[in-house]
């Protein structure tokens, strides 16, 4: 029987996405619905002064208007802890309509509930609230001089400031040095669905149906605010209509709809506006990064220093960690990174895919491209020089590596050898054509907590695999069938897994590109208990024709149980389960990373490659094609891998030329809150994306050896791109996103 | 959105009177900006009158050789008109570089005419600006500016006309034909076009209540030989930058005859006049094209997060006469 | 009540018909059936089939007619529900993604969306499919470039693009007997 894993199994939930049946979080009929619509803050920083409801509250259809004079105060506001950790997850350590302070623009600042949509929206823009205005703080430029370095940034994960060697040496062993800075605009996740909450409550049980990354995480965080105990508190998430990080980290909204439906007794549903997903669900910061290459004449480097300047809220130091990848890819003895954050009337910032390697890579691997052009080296064998088999900053070897064959390999199918190193030496009519590569990184995360799934066979020779999690696009669902079915010997139109619910077995918000690897641990663990079951059972009964053999020497085939080197004996599980008067028999598995690394440093590698047409004269910049190569470990499922690989390198191309917010330091408000005005790629601007897919044999990560594809393909994705722009013509652009006036 | 009551017309002197008789009752074709600033509160009609039943729909050819647009012709409709691709590419080129496929399906011409600025500050309620409550000062002059005018803003506005196939309009010496309380009207879009000055407020000349009927593009011969060039940090789905729509004729090498209007520049599609009387005659050289472009281009006032349309627009006008000339590189 | 007066009567009147602001009935033909619904004028359409007809297909992505997710077809064109009112759309016939698939077979373009993985989360998906069907039948689909620029306004942010184009390529040249969108009512 061929392995179902490995296969590109077409999506098991593609019928319901195709045909518009499947019901988003904010599609839950329940009698009675009403409809809440959030209000937010005018000013960037300051006090209510006055907060008049009359206006709404006598609109038509109104129930309620929830203030922070009126809402009932919160039991504990948990600390911030990436949901990976499977705890609590709040994406800022404020919650609001608690008092009168107003710390940044957009802050929830009422709720107002209605019996229909329309009405809802209409009061809410019927509140007079009085503001006394304080001078706000959220550029780079107002922050500056107010910067620190903390202790610690990513809820308490990561250093402020790390080291390795002695970089003054370092920098005394070089015949080249380069130093540059790269400024990023702030990027907004805006998937396509905005976030919502349904919120229900019979008696004191809460449901809430919630788009989320991880059920879990809205579960404990809202449990936690509202003072409930958890059991009391069912989360489901069948569907997650796009994430990219804003929605890994439970954000106000579900607990306010909660607290909504309370007040007025009737099921609430709270879904954000666009506008308010700018302000109501944390960001990418904007950001400034310094980098120092110092490298010896043939192109090893002997020094790197790279610092980061970005405004976090007044409640969470936050940064996301731009310094990690980059410190570690290339074998640099000597290294010093520093993180300054400086207070500013902003929510707190989150993750947003490949948060931190995106734009650290983009630094890095910009700089690597400067550092090749003096040194006179074709910019891929400067990278073959420095890359490293072991984490610099440890020593300790990767589990898996592969990183020289995504090289060779995405070099090959780019058509990389042989290219004319000098900048504009390629042009088609109006058009400078340029190419450019870098490398791309991303960090194994794990869970903090056991991952369950639960596998119950029935006798009719089918399988439900069940665990907590969302498909928030990732395509989990098909993947785990797929790895039940391999665990269990059936093919995999008879498994079925389950997902998106509380009720079901724990698992922590799918972040970090660690689902895959952490759900099929614990599906994997799972199948195997059952199988193991029914294994011994089989052996045990006198009635089997495996009665009596070595439980080791049985092998599953296509929901049979027979003797390996005689498939001839044996039985199905069928034969067996109704022989022994069993309608099912389930096994609950629980994974555990623990400390899991053994003395290995995780990381999956990739190579990106990119052509850029750019018009001489207009400076519009067209990515004309890309190539991609990684190496994630095992790839469970082809199919939907590139497809996330590819969505990663689009969203490069995005980063890299589109996308982008700014404060506006005289309001303290963000230029774009919409998506007229905050750019992401559509069809047009998406070239044909070619994936290279290396698989590693990876031991150490989990059971199935799978390092996770969710952000990779944006890691470098937009360097290569800068790269290529530089190629073209022969200007370095230092910034994200490189647009039209930056290449007049 | 506040609430709304609603009308269907049948017809048009019915629509004209009913909305000439509420102050408070909008005209409602397409939707595509009524419903969208209804929503953001931006509008707040107590009616809405719907007019999308009415026989404004036609695109016809006249004998004459000028063309009548319909009000309530679609602009895909429009655009996928034979005599319109034939005869004046650069309309279909504008109207199909303009939002996206579902908008344009909804879209009328009259709306298009008729549609209001995409300024962020404009749209948002809690920001001051004298387009939406005179007197409230403009937040975008000294706020987020990179998409505004730079050609025709006052220290009251400088919101960018947003249309693609206005500035093709303007380019043909279009006229806006009206049906209101004091009867039928016609405009130039000089005349139709206001500029901001010291009354932002105050877009077009129309009383309350006159319908736009009918859009009349003259018989231009060289429309037959034009382009409309649109350049914006997106592919597609996105308001101009810089756009250029250009009609040109040559004779032994000399600008016989020369169509030159701006859009993503101008606080309304920007007929280039003063580009075209320098072309007029003149080697048709991109020297030439340039030094026209700047000539128009003089009397941009830039905010510093804008100043690059400056350049942009004499680069795109040099490549759009270029491209109609055939000229190299 | 019928949406249509007559323009004597109107004009007779020197009035015309006025409805709401408060609900009335609104009859609206969708997917070839006749549905009647109580709602405010100020109802879009989107919001009509979502929370007054249970047809969630059509998504909410932004309300403000920049990402597609509405999309849906009017007398078999497509357009955005965010922005067109419902009781606009009476006497017009609205098919949605639900409209598509007749007797639980599936549209030759939901099949193909499958197949060629043209989409992740699924949120943009139903207006995606409603804007590859109608691109088909407009004749815009002659090679990747029109494909790229007419799918334009529909946003992935997944982007599944590649794999759109694809689908939409392999229905274009797949049997014209098997050509889409000749659900109910398109």
């Amino acid at each position: 029987m061929t392995p179902a894993v490995g296969q590109p199994v077409d999506r098991v939930d593609g019928r319901p996405k195709v045909t518009g049946s499947a019901r988003f979080s904010a599609e839950i009929p329940l009698p009675g619905m009403a409809y809440a619509a959030l209000v937010g803050a005018h000013i960037a920083a300051g006090r209510i002064t006055s907060i008049d409801t009359g206006e709404a509250e006598a609109a038509e259809g109104v129930l309620a208007v929830l203030t922070h004079e009126n809402t009932p105060p919160i039991a504990a506001q948990p600390p911030l802890l990436p949901s990976l950790a499977g705890t609590a997850a709040p994406g800022q350590t404020f919650f609001p309509l608690q008092d009168d302070v107003v710390h940044y623009a957009g802050q929830h600042i009422a709720v107002v509930v209605a019996d229909t949509h329309e009405r809802a929206q209409h009061a809410a823009s019927l509140l007079h609230v009085r503001y006394a205005e304080e001078p706000s703080v959220t550029t780079l430029d107002q922050g500056r001089d107010l910067a620190h370095v903390p202790e610690a940034i990513f809820g308490g994960f990561m250093p402020g400031r790390m080291s390795r060697g002695d970089l003054r040496k370092g920098i005394d062993e070089a015949d080249v040095r380069l130093d540059a800075t790269f400024t990023y605009a702030a990027n907004n996740h805006n998937p396509i669905e905005p976030p919502a909450t349904t919120a229900s409550w019979e008696g004191g049980e809460l449901t809430l149906w919630d788009a989320t990354q991880g059920v879990t995480s809205t579960q404990q965080t809202v449990a936690a605010l509202l003072g409930l105990p958890v059991s009391r508190v069912r989360v489901v998430g069948h569907y997650t209509g796009g994430s990219f990080g804003g929605k890994a980290m439970t954000w106000h909204h579900p607990a306010l709809a909660a607290i909504a439906a309370r007040t007025v007794g009737r099921p609430v549903k709270l879904a954000l506006t666009r506008e308010q997903m700018f302000t109501s669900m944390g960001h990418r910061e904007e950001q400034e990064q310094t980098i120092m290459l110092a490298a010896t004449g043939d192109g090893r480097l002997t020094a790197l220093r790279h610092h980061k300047l970005s405004p976090t809220s007044h409640f969470d130091e936050w940064a996301e960690p731009s310094l990690g990848v980059a410190s570690q890819i290339y074998g640099c003895p000597h290294y010093e990174g520093e993180y300054r954050l400086f207070r500013a009337n902003t929510m707190t910032p989150t993750f947003m895919r490949a948060p931190g390697e995106a734009s650290g890579m983009f630094a890095m691997e910009c700089a690597m491209d400067e550092l090749a052009e003096r040194l006179g080296m074709d910019p891929l064998e400067l990278r073959l020089r420095n890359i490293t088999a072991t984490d610099p900053m440890t020593g300790d070897p990767w589990s898996s590596w592969g990183l020289e064959e995504c090289y060779r390999r995405g070099a090959e199918r780019f058509g990389w050898a042989g290219r004319d190193p000098r900048p504009r030496s390629r042009r088609e009519g109006h058009w400078m054509i340029g190419t450019g590569m870098a490398s791309a990184g991303y960090p194994v995360a794990q869970p903090l907590t056991p991952q369950r799934a639960r596998a119950r066979l029935y006798a009719d020779g089918t399988v439900l695999v069940q665990a907590a999690t969302p498909d928030f696009g990732t395509g989990v669902a098909t993947v785990m069938t797929q790895v039940a079915a391999d665990a269990l010997g059936l093919p995999v139109e008879r498994c079925r897994f389950e997902n998106g619910d509380t009720a079901l077995p724990q698992i922590a918000a799918a972040v970090g590109s660690a689902g895959a690897g952490m759900i099929s641990a614990a599906v994997h663990t799972a199948a195997t208990a059952l199988r193991d079951a029914l294994v011994a059972r089989a052996v045990a009964d006198a009635e089997s024709p495996l009665h009596g053999a070595d439980a080791g020497a049985v092998e599953l085939r296509d929901g049979r149980m027979v003797l390996r080197g005689d498939p001839g004996t044996g039985e199905s599980y069928a034969e067996m389960m109704h022989r022994q008067f069993l309608p099912d028999l389930e096994a609950l598995g629980s994974w555990n990373p623990g400390s899991g690394a053994n003395g290995h440093a995780l990381m999956t590698f990739g190579a990106q490659f990119a052509e850029v047409a750019v018009d001489a004269d207009l400076g519009i910049v067209r990515v004309r094609r890309m190539v991609g190569a990684f190496a994630p470990g095992r790839v469970l499922n082809p199919k939907t891998a590139r497809s996330q690989l590819m969505g990663g390198m689009i969203w490069g191309l995005g980063q890299a030329l589109l996308e982008a917010n700014h404060m506006e330091a005289r309001t303290g408000r963000w230029a774009a809150s919409s998506l007229g005005d905050y750019l992401v790629a559509v069809n047009a601007d998406a070239p044909d994306v070619d994936v290279e897919l290396v698989e590693v044999e990876d031991t150490v990560v989990n059971p199935l050896g799978v390092k996770g594809v969710g952000e990779i393909g944006q890691v470098g994705a937009g360097a290569a791109i800068a790269n290529a722009v530089h190629h073209a013509t022969g200007r370095r652009v230092r910034k994200m996103p490189i647009t039209i006036e930056d290449l007049l | 959105m506040r609430p709304i009551s609603y009308t269907r017309a049948t017809g048009t002197t019915d629509a004209i009177a009913a909305v000439t008789a509420d102050p408070r009752s909008h005209f409602l074709a397409g939707g595509t900006t009524e419903v969208d600033l209804l929503r953001q509160n931006v509008l707040a009609p107590r009616r809405l009158v719907d007019i999308n039943d009415l026989p404004l729909t036609g695109v016809e050819e006249m004998p004459d050789g000028s063309l009548r647009i319909g009000a309530l012709a679609r602009m895909s409709q429009v655009a996928q008109a034979p005599v319109v691709r034939e005869r004046f590419p650069l309309i279909a080129q504008a109207l199909e570089l303009g939002a996206s496929a579902q908008l344009r399906n909804m879209a009328s011409m009259g709306g298009n005419m008729m549609q209001r600025v995409r300024c962020g500050y404009f749209r948002d309620t809690a920001s001051a600006c004298n387009k939406r409550v005179p007197g409230s000062g403009c937040a975008a002059i000294e706020g987020t500016s990179r998409g505004h005018a730079v050609l025709g803003t006052s220290a009251h506005c400088i919101a960018t006309h947003p249309s693609d196939v206005a500035v093709a309009l303007a380019a043909l010496d279009a006229r806006i034909r009206t049906e209101g309380p004091g009867g039928e009207r016609s405009y130039s879009f000089e005349e139709f076009f206001l500029l901001p000055g010291d009354t932002p407020d105050r877009e077009h000349p129309l009383e309350h209540g006159e319908l736009i009927t009918v859009i009349e593009v003259p018989s231009v011969p060289i429309a037959r030989h034009s382009a409309y060039l649109k350049v914006r940090d997106r592919e597609s789905y996105e308001f101009a930058l810089v756009s250029v729509a250009a009609a040109l004729a040559l004779a032994d090498g000399l600008v016989l005859d020369v169509r030159l209007a701006l859009g993503g520049v101008g606080t309304r599609p920007w007929r280039a006049e003063r580009a075209e009387e320098f072309l007029l005659g003149a080697p048709a050289i991109p020297q030439n094209f340039h030094e026209a472009a700047r000539v128009e281009m003089a009397a941009a006032r830039p905010t510093s997060m804008n100043a690059f349309k400056v350049e942009l627009a004499c680069r795109t006008v040099v490549r759009a006469l270029e491209t109609l000339t055939g000229s190299p590189s | 009540m019928s949406s249509h007066v007559s323009a004597n009567t109107a004009a007779e009147s020197g009035v015309l018909p006025e409805r709401g602001p408060e609900p009335v009935q609104v009859t609206l033909h969708v997917n070839g059936e006749r549905r009647a619904v109580d709602i405010e004028p100020r109802v879009s359409l989107l919001d009509a089939l979502r929370e007054h007809l249970g047809l969630t297909g059509a998504k909410k992505g932004c309300d403000q007619g920049a990402c597609g997710a509405c999309t849906v077809l009017v007398d078999g064109r497509r357009v955005l529900g965010c922005l067109t009112l419902a009781i606009t759309c009476e006497g017009r016939e609205v098919t949605t993604i639900e409209g598509l698939a007749r007797e639980g077979r599936l549209d030759p373009m939901q099949e193909a969306f499958i197949a060629h993985d043209a989409f992740q989360c699924g949120y943009c998906t139903p207006g995606q499919i409603m804007s590859a069907v109608a691109l088909l039948r407009e004749g815009h689909a002659g090679d990747d470039e029109e494909i790229k620029e007419w799918m334009s306004g529909n946003i992935c942010r997944c982007a599944a693009y590649p794999n759109i184009r694809a689908a939409i390529r392999a229905v274009r040249d797949a049997d014209p007997d098997a050509a889409p969108g000749t659900g109910s009512g398109a």
